[in-house]
């Protein structure tokens, strides 16, 4: 593998490796794309429990007494809402109000907050971050290189992690310091699979030992394969497919995480679209029939390109294909039937509410 | 899956996009290696030619798709299609299951014969893979 000199390793690279994984390179990292079927992971993550190393992701540390007022001014989210031992999830804006990249962040004390970026994100990230730091009186720090981050999501997976690990979890959308392994750790209360469940940072060196706890216990092993199906069958953006900085928050459904009342970077820009509407919005569809949309593919109503794909996928729980697509904002409304290009074919398909995998309950 | 480990019969003909091909007389019956379905992993749509359609050598003739990426399946013959695996149409893990029984995509009436010649025996394909 001469690829693989180039790219970064997690520290659970050996773990995957022997475990007979599909290795790939993304985002400058290479990573386990499936171990055993995307399908059946998929479907382990949505009856029981998956683990999913995303290690890859970054971290950044803010500590100091002007952490809330630097915070307000880079991310879009009202950061003075999270309680200590809370998350939230917010965009990072240019002047232009295009989104560098998407994250969470999590109030871990008083002054004291941690952002996990995406992988390919993390440099341009620093830079920003960087940029606005001497404004403030804050220390900002990339520890990224202090955790190994593992996603166990799934309708047991809380359950079994409290067991086999023996620590308390935060409730949904929290941050909890434990002590896992006999090294501090955090326990966060959020995923990317729209099921319940943890995602673990702790230390590197541990990471492997831990992730073996918790297979031997019954959790399945998944690759990025699935965490792709499974954010996408609940409508998540990802950055690089649904965000980019060409694109901004409102057209990409993300209003919700902008208040502009902070004084966010690009927060006029965002007030002027959310006030006069945006020429295209991401709108969920499913294919009615065969075919698998992807990233790129034409929308047509009739002979006119009216929109395009931005993520596509097969859905293993609606046995379908799905994707999101930045449509023209008056065909946004569920309901709208357009025909998607597939590769020359046109796939009639339908506007969809989100997320288009309901959870039942 | 069910052929979990490569395997690839002396009894077909290998092209170099991981097709197969068996012939027999003036007609072959035409799939997918089992690196190409490996690779793909599992199938989950198939998009193939009907009967009476024309193939030809080194060109597209159908679609696999599996989760995570689509294919183009290369003619490794030229012919005319006189069957189809319509069992895949609902089952398109076939392919995964076995590529060169269950999961066989076309029967053609060859063009030219003679364009086998072109094409691997089992230890040239194998060898071209590593």
């Amino acid at each position: 593998m001469t690829t693989a000199q180039t790219e970064c390793r997690t520290s659970l690279f050996d773990t995957h490796v022997e475990a007979g994984a599909k290795m790939v390179p993304f985002s400058g990292w290479m990573m386990p794309v499936s171990y055993d079927g995307i399908k059946e992971e998929h479907i382990a993550v949505r009856t029981h429990a998956g683990i999913f190393d995303t290690s890859h992701m970054g971290e950044i540390e803010v500590e100091g007494p002007g952490s809330l007022a630097y915070l307000q001014r880079l991310v879009t989210n009202d950061v003075s809402k999270i309680d200590i031992g809370g998350a939230q999830y917010s965009c990072l804006l240019n002047e232009e109000a295009g989104v560098i990249d998407d994250l969470f962040v999590y109030r871990l004390a008083n002054d004291r907050y941690l952002i996990i970026t995406n992988a390919g994100n993390h440099e341009v990230d620093l830079e920003q971050f960087g940029r606005h730091a001497p404004d403030f009186d804050v220390y900002v720090r990339d520890a990224s290189s202090g955790y190994a981050m593992l996603a166990v999501q799934g309708p047991h997976a809380r359950q079994i992690v409290r067991d086999q690990l023996h620590i308390e979890l935060p409730p949904r959308m929290g941050v909890l310091a434990q002590q896992v392994g006999r090294k501090p750790a955090l326990v966060c209360g959020t995923g990317y699979t729209g099921e319940d469940g943890v995602e673990l940072l702790v230390d590197p060196e541990i990471a492997p030992a831990i992730w073996m706890e918790l297979v031997d216990a019954g959790v399945v092993p998944c690759g990025l394969g699935a965490r792709d199906t499974l954010r996408l069958e609940v409508c998540f953006h990802l950055h690089g497919n649904d965000l980019s900085t060409d694109i901004d928050p409102i057209s990409a459904g993300l209003g919700w995480a902008c208040k502009e009342a902070t004084g966010f970077i690009g927060c006029d820009k965002v007030a002027v679209l959310r006030a006069n509407g945006t020429d295209e919005k991401l709108a969920p569809f499913v294919i009615e029939g065969p075919g698998i949309p992807r990233q790129g593919n034409p929308v047509m109503i009739g002979d006119e390109v009216v929109g395009e794909v931005s993520s596509g996928t097969f859905s293993p729980s609606l046995d379908s294909g799905i994707g999101m697509a930045y449509v023209r904002s008056d065909l946004a409304e569920p309901g709208t039937e357009v025909e998607i290009d597939v590769r020359g074919k046109r796939r009639p398909a339908r506007v969809s509410s989100k997320p288009l995998y309901p959870k039942e309950k | 899956m069910i052929l979990s480990e490569p395997n690839y019969p002396e009894n077909l003909r290998y092209h170099p996009e991981h097709d197969w091909a068996r012939i027999e007389g003036g007609e072959a019956t035409l799939g997918i290696t089992w690196y190409a379905q490996d690779s793909l992993g599992e199938v989950v749509f198939y998009d193939g030619p009907e009967v009476g359609a024309e193939i030809t050598k080194d060109q597209p003739y159908a679609e696999v798709e599996s989760v995570k990426a689509v294919s183009d399946v290369i003619a490794p013959v030229s012919g005319e299609v006189i069957a189809v695996n319509e069992t895949l149409a609902d089952a398109p893990e076939a392919i995964n299951a076995d590529s060169y029984e269950t999961g066989w995509l076309v029967k053609v009436r060859l063009t030219d014969p003679s364009e086998a010649d072109q094409l691997m025996d089992a230890a040239a394909y194998t060898a071209s893979l590593e």
